[in-house]
């Protein structure tokens, strides 16, 4: 045990690995405040499927050598969230298909662009790298680290300032709309907070893995508790105490950071299910 | 008796989806305080044409007018209950407080007077005892008092009640009818889409047959 401590806090010597811990620490408190209300209104997939997109962006950004990929990233990504999230309803393709067929076509392009136009010696290192963020979150500038803190900022004091019309769009976007709640506008909000959270958890966990963040804390949390607010702080609690436990495991074990973290993930998923499991048959 | 006031004024209305138009060239008056009932086969326009009264829908042409000084915001609307809504985790104050969202603006709290009308709303459909129980452990009677309740925060003179009973127990929806009633007799104009004929004849003072309406508009 003290060799650990030891080991941590010769790490924590490093400034990689505090910037790994304050960007973990706040694509996780962001995005599972979000993945609450996506998960209800049936949106789980969202996730994965902009993640995808992102991936795709990133790609193109790398062909047009573009020095700062976040421009490019960023606009792509909010713009095809507003597609998917505020079409909704009179889309010709309908939710879920509508999802898969641009995320599994992003990632398709995006890997086809990176192969043909790859300047590097190791495509696959690349792509994995992506897809898995296994080094990303440790390889971060300054500059990153601090785009990521403003973005989480605004995503935060965005959702702590129209929660209640977060609640209300979520439960019954009908009524909300009958009583004279702009949910258009609110929507489109969503997407977008939805679209920077995914682009600033890409860094964290990867392409493949952004969705697990979204979810897996939504899920626990409701399994236990039963008012939106305390499922939304319990979510926000599991995410980052999870991040937390992932970046510390990954950093002492040399484990992969993104799925280090869903596993933490995982596993709190599993004692909130048995908690409500007991629970359930307690009353 | 009374001198009757309109409330709601339609004129040449034609509500619908895609390319098909499910309410035709239809005039019909709501007047203040009447308790009416809509009733017809699925698929007739009866949600369609409350849908349209809510504000949800606008018109393909002809006119809703709103008479008397009836504002939007004094609409309460019940909409049928969706499949997210039914194992949703949240506390029954929380879902009638949100009723009061389409009137603040953007304060992120709620005001003193609206959580003391939320209690109030919650009494009138006899669910305050359930304040802060969880909405997806209550009963499908529960869940739509509770539903009534936030509709009724939001309305002030005019209820809008989407199948309130449907595939309720017949206690229930007995507990349902009579909240609705006392509010009737409490002055709130009551428009209700049900397939209940009998309670429908019984309670309510008009009835408008959508069957009827789709056949003339041919």
């Amino acid at each position: 045990m003290p060799e650990l401590v030891e080991k941590l806090s010769f790490y924590l010597d490093f400034p990689f690995v505090r910037y790994a811990i304050v960007v973990g620490v706040l694509v996780s408190l962001c995005s599972s405040l979000l993945g609450v209300t996506l998960v209800l209104k049936r949106y789980s997939y969202i996730g994965d499927g902009l993640s995808h997109v992102a991936f795709g962006a990133l790609a193109i950004a790398a062909v047009l050598k573009v020095t700062n990929n976040m421009l490019l990233i960023l606009p792509v990504t909010v713009a095809v969230a507003v597609l998917l999230l505020c079409t909704g309803r009179n889309a010709r393709i309908k939710g879920d298909a509508a999802i898969a067929m641009v995320s599994v076509g992003a990632l398709a392009i995006g890997y086809l662009l990176m192969n043909i136009f790859s300047t590097s010696a190791n495509i696959s290192g690349d792509v994995c790298t992506t897809l898995f963020g296994s080094t990303s979150i440790l390889t971060l500038k300054i500059e990153e680290v601090y785009l990521c803190v403003v973005l989480s900022c605004v995503v935060l004091l965005t959702f702590v300032l129209f929660y209640h019309k977060i609640f209300a769009i979520t439960f019954d976007e009908n009524f909300a709309r009958a009583t004279g709640v702009n949910t258009t506008l609110f929507n489109l909000m969503i997407a977008v907070i939805v679209a920077v959270i995914i682009v600033l958890a890409m860094n964290l966990v990867g392409a493949l893995l952004v969705s697990a963040l979204v979810v897996f804390p939504a899920l626990s949390a409701m399994r236990v508790f039963k008012s939106f607010f305390s499922v939304t702080v319990a979510a926000a609690i599991i995410s980052v105490v999870c991040s937390l436990i992932g970046i510390v495991i990954a950093i002492l074990a040399g484990t992969p950071v993104g799925s280090t973290i869903v596993a933490a993930d995982i596993v709190a998923f599993c004692l909130f299910y048995g908690v409500s499991l007991f629970r359930g048959r307690g009353v | 008796m009374n001198e009757t006031k309109t409330l709601i004024k339609c004129r040449q209305l034609t509500l619908g989806y895609g390319s098909k138009d499910l309410v035709r060239d239809l005039d019909y008056d709501v007047n203040v305080g009447d308790y009416l009932c809509i009733i017809g086969r699925n698929g007739s326009g009866k949600t369609t044409f409350l849908r349209g009264l809510s504000g949800l829908l606008s018109p393909r042409s002809g006119s809703i007018e709103f008479c008397d000084g009836l504002q939007r915001s004094e609409i309460g609307f019940l909409p049928q209950m969706t499949v997210v809504q039914k194992d949703f985790p949240a506390s029954v104050e929380e879902i009638v407080l949100s009723a009061f969202q389409g009137k603040h603006r953007l304060l992120p709290f709620y005001r003193r007077a609206q959580r003391d009308r939320a209690m109030e709303c919650m009494a009138l459909t006899r669910t305050e005892s359930l304040a802060k129980s969880c909405f997806r452990e209550l009963s499908g009677g529960q869940k739509q008092r509770v539903l009534l309740a936030r509709a009724l925060c939001a309305a002030e003179r005019l209820l809008l009640l989407d199948e309130p009973v449907t595939g309720l127990d017949p206690e229930s929806t007995e507990t349902m009818y009579r909240i609705i009633e006392d509010l009737h007799q409490k002055g709130m104009t009551v428009v209700m889409v049900t397939h209940d004929v009998d309670t429908a004849l019984d309670d309510a003072n008009r009835v408008m047959d959508f069957n009827d309406i789709s056949v003339k508009g041919k």
